[in-house]
């Protein structure tokens, strides 16, 4: 690890820890608290002079892999730490763009970096934000390859008069480490409330989805979902269909909490669901991850349910909020993609107990209990994220807005 | 009462927040798995290529304790220097704290250690350091905190899980005995514990097997309706203890093992009343690894998840190797170089940078970190510890291969063998079936008094078996000790017949119960023909197999006698509690009044009473003792009474625990005065105000009295009506009583 006598330690220590005893349940708090972290770890970090945003990037590198290491399978723990990346390239880079605005400096980079230059400079620094986006282009990423260099220069560079009120030579260095800084720590606040935000934001537009006397149907809890439900109920009237998911049976705590609101449901058994969904509208779902390709990883029983709704047409509609947005393909190897968990949940070890043990050659009985179902893109309609409605095929253009490519593997 | 006065503030406090503490017993105290244990204690053994201790402690932590205290005794500085390398001693909310003795033989000595040191304050987990679990504490300890309050008296839950015994061998999965618990369905609490042991080892050598019989107390059934008697449940070994389990270690130094002596001492000692209770887990595992079988079970068992989160891929993940869960439970840790046509069969664990050649097979082993496995090499059943090399052609079937060991070129290893550290195995040698092979030579039985720890059990155990009730209830592992054959006498250099031309090793003579019962304990599958041979043998003596026959304690047989025996009974037992009395009031020679109180005591577990029972007869005997002087008048005899309850009426409080007593005594006064002794029927209010004065009977239990009587018929209210006033008085005092009371505090 880097960190000399770094504060963050014992913090990032005790997070591994409880991710690896797989203390955080769902996707949601395990990517608020990873952004917390990452935000101690920025603003705890000491930056050297030169090379600032690669000395952060490093940091919160070198921490992001020992937190992907304990809990592989919450893809969101990763999914944040590329985004903290994304956004210290992205803050360095606008810091860059910034200075050579104000002390219009442009001749000695390369083209393309002038022409955006040269392009926020028309329309004021309030525009900060477009400049950002369209940094954010891939074909624009060589610039960001360029950061380091351009934040040296940047160093050397005299100071200039709209910028310098209180400021001396000296301490300039200072200031634009603690701006970086403040910046990223800003970001990552940012984002935070995003993931805070993420179910309201994907509620909002539930009306727009489900119409009067709709049959939904669904598999398992999700808690975007029932916000989604939640919010289309108070205008709305129509009824659930709860497929119950084994062995967990979330679905049935969903349909309490789905009663308390007064919505008609109704559950089912898993294998209902087949006989079920011709009297569907549509399949709203959550989802545990969506990888970069469309397709997405959900709790197990989702791809039945996908295959079922492709045969009956019915739409098939995934709720993600922007942190289960993952850089990876699922082909990767790298990739986890399921979690087998502790076969108990489905038999009873009492009852079970005699039958495990190896006659010669291998044990008679084996027992899996995956957690999860990859269900490709073809099989999803669509995606409703906190920014929108999305065509699966659309995904891999906002791993694009959100990510950067350095970082896909850390 | 006031003998127990300290030991009640002691525990009364327990409400003010204490960390969740653990004691964790880094030593047996037992010798099931040597030799390995002679060269590393067994909690540092790889379990999957994790030490056993790390799943314990992983456990605790995730389960929320707070403070953990290692006790080591044998091989401590190994434990020690493993703990302080490890991650534990500096976690935030976790404390790990060592506690180190030489001198302890058995749990019983460690727990008195850990008393001395007065570092548990509070309720504790109890666990030794071989245990495997992922079941929450909240739950079990909610429970017994919540029992505790009630019932001072309940000072352990134990926590136990469904398991069935295979029916033949009579025999856990884990290769414990069957085990046979009974518990209260309703309140849990645990009313026998008893390992089964059927075929004991040397009857079954002449091919004779014991009848199986359960002897219960008969005393169980009395006050409950339902008791359950179950063999399908397996002990954890997790026990959620109070602080006074530590001090009952304490008064009952020869309380050695937890379960053969303090369970069952507890159980039968009923003088102090502590009761034990179980919590029993169905979706949760915890076993404890107590022999080999039990190790490659619990083995088994982590890799087919039933233990997560403490799985392989899990417990081994870090940014450096990680531990890659692949089909069919096959774990891949990183560096693992496989030859192509090498085949890597199910539920098999491959540690980091080790090799395996062309052609080579591995099922259902587990293989640790460096290990060089050749050409053509099968491993099937195997748990094979790190660094070891393993050469072409080489078979190996269920065994155990510890660090560092060398099997060369062709040689074959038969089921059931255990290769400790560094032992060469010669090329083309056979191991036979259930060898031992070690590089430290066998103790002779002499030596073992003074030398390491892991040895001390022997000599304790034989210490033991003098003693009959031990020896009788569980002769499972003592009576094994004495049927050693000593037959291989080695010299220092090491002998090709054991361990091959190039081999190295001490090849060590089977000790605890002969070649017969090795397969119960050893990694290897029950052999078919074991199998075959224990059915035959059933099948002779079916009939006895169901007949679980209740023989009550003392001679008494059937359970319907019991009714009318009852009666009988109450009489007998007034009858002895009186004399026993009047002997002290005569003032027999050395009768004393504590002679008084444990004699009744006696007398109570022997009629199997309540305290109310002896308070009620008591009480009679006190007032006989008042008849018998003369009284021509009323007034007479309440003076005669008043000073014979000055003199005994603190003879009466010991039996006296609780206001249920106290409630009793004023029924059987009642009686009294209604039918045998009618000339107390007038002084019935002033002698329980006399009663009331001497402390005999507080105001609580009178007033339940009163109220209990308001609805009774108008005949059975005589009394009522005569003590009204006084009933009325202390209806009224209490509040100045109580602020009284308040200010003295």
């Amino acid at each position: 690890m880097v960190g000399t006598t770094s504060g963050y330690e014992a913090a990032v220590d005790q997070f591994v820890t409880k991710m690896r005893r797989r203390q955080v349940v769902g996707s949601q708090s395990s990517a608020k608290l990873t952004a917390e972290l990452l935000r101690l770890v920025v603003s705890h970090q000491r930056l050297p002079s030169s090379g600032q945003a690669a000395a952060l990037i490093e940091a919160v590198k070198a921490v992001g892999v020992r937190i992907i290491a304990a809990n592989p399978i919450e893809l969101a723990l990763g999914n944040i730490v590329r985004r903290v990346l994304h956004i210290i390239r992205e803050e360095d880079v606008s810091l860059a763009s910034d200075s050579i605005l104000d002390s219009t400096l442009d001749s000695d980079d390369e083209d393309e970096f002038g022409n955006v230059a040269r392009q926020s400079a028309l329309s004021a620094v309030s525009v900060a934000a477009a400049t950002r986006n369209t940094l954010r282009a891939p074909s624009l990423y060589n610039l960001l390859e360029s950061v380091p260099g351009t934040a040296a220069t940047q160093v050397a560079r005299v100071p200039s008069a709209t910028e310098s009120e209180a400021r001396s030579r000296s301490g300039d260095r200072n200031l634009m480490s603690r701006k970086l800084k403040h910046n990223v720590i800003e970001a990552i606040t940012e984002l935070l409330q995003e993931i805070d935000n993420c179910h309201s934001q994907v509620a909002e537009q539930a009306l727009e989805h489900i119409h009067q006397n709709e049959v939904i149907l669904t598999l398992g809890r999700s808690v975007t979902l029932r916000e989604f439900l939640k919010e289309a109920k108070k205008k709305r009237s129509f009824q659930v269909v709860i497929a119950e998911g084994a062995p967990r049976y979330q679905g049935h705590m969903l349909a309490r909490e789905l009663a308390d609101v007064d919505l008609q449901t109704t559950v089912i058994t898993d294998s209902a669901v087949f006989a079920m969904i011709s009297r569907v509208n549509m399949v709203i779902v959550g989802a545990h991850a969506v990888m970069a390709n469309g397709g997405v990883v959900a709790p197990v029983g989702l791809h039945m349910v996908a295959l079922a709704a492709r045969r009956h047409a019915v739409p098939f509609v995934v709720l993600a909020g922007v942190h289960k947005l993952c850089p990876q393909y699922p082909h990767n190897p790298d990739t986890l993609l399921n979690d087998l968990k502790s076969p108990s949940e489905i038999i009873d070890f009492g009852e079970f107990s005699d039958c495990l043990d190896g006659s010669p050659g291998g044990s008679r009985t084996h027992v899996v209990n995956p957690s999860f179902d990859y269900v490709p893109p073809e099989l999803v309609s669509l995606f409703i994220t906190d920014t929108g409605g999305h065509n699966p095929s659309y995904v891999y253009r906002l791993v694009a807005e959100y990510y950067s490519p350095e970082d896909y593997v850390l | 009462m006031a003998k127990k006065g300290a030991r009640t503030t002691e525990m009364a406090d327990y409400e003010v927040h204490v960390p969740l503490q653990a004691v964790l017993l880094a030593d047996s105290f037992a010798q099931k798995f040597r030799p390995i244990t002679l060269e590393r204690p067994k909690m540092l053994l790889p379990l999957v290529n994790v030490p056993m201790i790390d799943y314990t402690l992983e456990w605790l932590a995730s389960a929320g304790v707070e403070e953990c205290f290692v006790f080591c005794c044998a091989h401590a500085n190994q434990i020690t220097s493993h703990l302080n390398k490890s991650p534990w001693m500096s976690q935030p909310d976790f404390t790990v704290s060592i506690i180190e003795s030489h001198d302890c033989v058995s749990a019983g000595d460690a727990l008195r250690v850990i008393e001395q040191r007065g570092v548990v304050r509070g309720d504790f987990v109890l666990v030794s350091g071989d245990t495997v679990s992922n079941m929450s504490l909240t739950e079990v300890l909610k429970e017994h905190q919540e029992r505790r309050k009630k019932d001072k008296l309940a000072v352990m839950t134990m926590v136990v899980k469904k398991s069935k015994p295979s029916p033949l061998t009579y025999q856990t999965r884990l290769g414990n005995d069957e085990l046979l618990l009974m518990i209260d369905p309703q309140s849990k609490q645990l009313l026998h514990y008893d390992a089964v042991r059927e075929p004991g080892s040397r009857d079954s050598l002449q091919g004779n097997y014991v009848q199986r019989h359960v002897s219960l107390d008969r005393s169980i059934f009395h006050d409950r309706p339902v008791v359950q008697l179950s063999n399908n449940l397996q002990d954890c070994h997790i026990d959620i203890c109070s602080p006074e389990v530590l001090l009952l270690f304490t008064d009952n130094f020869d309380y050695q093992q937890l379960r053969r002596d303090f369970v069952k001492g507890l159980l039968s000692d009923e003088i102090m009343g502590n009761k034990i209770f179980t919590y029993e887990i169905s979706n949760e595992y915890a076993a404890r690894v107590d022999n080999l079988r039990a190790y490659d079970v619990v083995s088994q068992d982590i890799i087919h998840r039933w233990t997560y989160p403490m799985v392989p891929d899990i417990l081994c993940a870090g940014p450096k190797a990680s531990m890659r869960l692949e089909r069919c439970n096959v774990y891949k840790e990183g560096g693992v170089i496989l030859a192509r046509t090498a085949m890597i069969g199910e539920n098999t664990v491959l540690g980091e940078d080790t090799t395996v050649g062309d052609n080579s097979s591995i099922q259902q082993s587990v293989i640790g970190r460096g290990c060089t496995i050749g050409k053509n090499v099968v491993i099937e059943g195997c748990h094979i510890w790190d660094d070891v090399r393993i050469e072409d052609y080489v078979q190996l079937r269920y065994s155990v291969v510890c660090d560092g060991a060398t099997v060369k070129k062709g040689a074959i290893l038969e089921p059931g063998v255990v290769l400790s550290f560094r032992v060469v195995i010669g090329s083309e040698f056979r191991v036979p079936a259930y060898s031992k092979i070690s590089m430290v030579p066998q103790p002779t039985e002499e030596d073992s008094s003074d030398e390491e720890l892991e040895y001390a059990d022997v000599a304790s155990g034989r210490a033991d078996s003098p003693r009959s009730p031990f020896t009788e209830d569980q002769s499972t592992r003592n009576g094994s000790i004495s049927g050693d054959e000593d037959d291989t006498a080695e010299g220092p250099n090491w002998d090709p017949i054991e361990v091959g031309e190039t081999g190295a090793g001490y090849r060590w003579a089977v000790r605890d119960g002969g070649q017969e019962e090795e397969w119960r304990h050893s990694v290897a599958p029950i052999p078919p023909e074991k199998i075959q041979e224990i059915a035959a043998a059933n099948s002779e003596h079916d009939v006895e197999e169901v007949d679980y026959d209740i023989r009550a304690l003392g001679g008494r047989d059937s359970l319907e006698e019991e009714e009318d025996e009852d009666e009988e009974e109450e009489d007998d037992f007034e009858k002895e509690v009186a004399e026993t009395f009047l002997r002290a009031a005569r003032g027999v020679s050395g009768v004393q009044q504590e002679h008084v109180v444990i004699e009744v005591n006696s007398l109570k577990l022997a009629f199997n009473k309540t305290f109310a029972d002896c308070a009620g007869a008591m009480f009679k005997a006190i007032i006989d003792l008042a008849l018998e002087a003369p009284h021509p008048t009323a007034k007479e005899l309440l003076s005669i009474t008043k000073d014979v309850f000055s003199r005994w009426g603190s003879l009466l409080c010991k039996f006296l625990k609780g206001s249920d007593d106290e409630h009793e005594v004023l029924l059987t006064f009642e009686e009294i005065c209604i039918e045998s002794h009618k000339e107390f029927a007038p002084l019935f209010s002033q002698v329980l105000h006399m009663l009331y004065d001497i402390d005999v009977v507080s105001e609580d239990a009178i007033i339940a009295w009163a109220s209990e009587k308001q609805y009774a018929d108008e005949s059975d209210k005589v009394f009522l009506k005569q003590s009204e006033k006084f009933i009325q008085w202390l209806k009224e005092a209490p509040e100045e009583e109580d602020e009284d009371e308040e200010d003295d505090t």
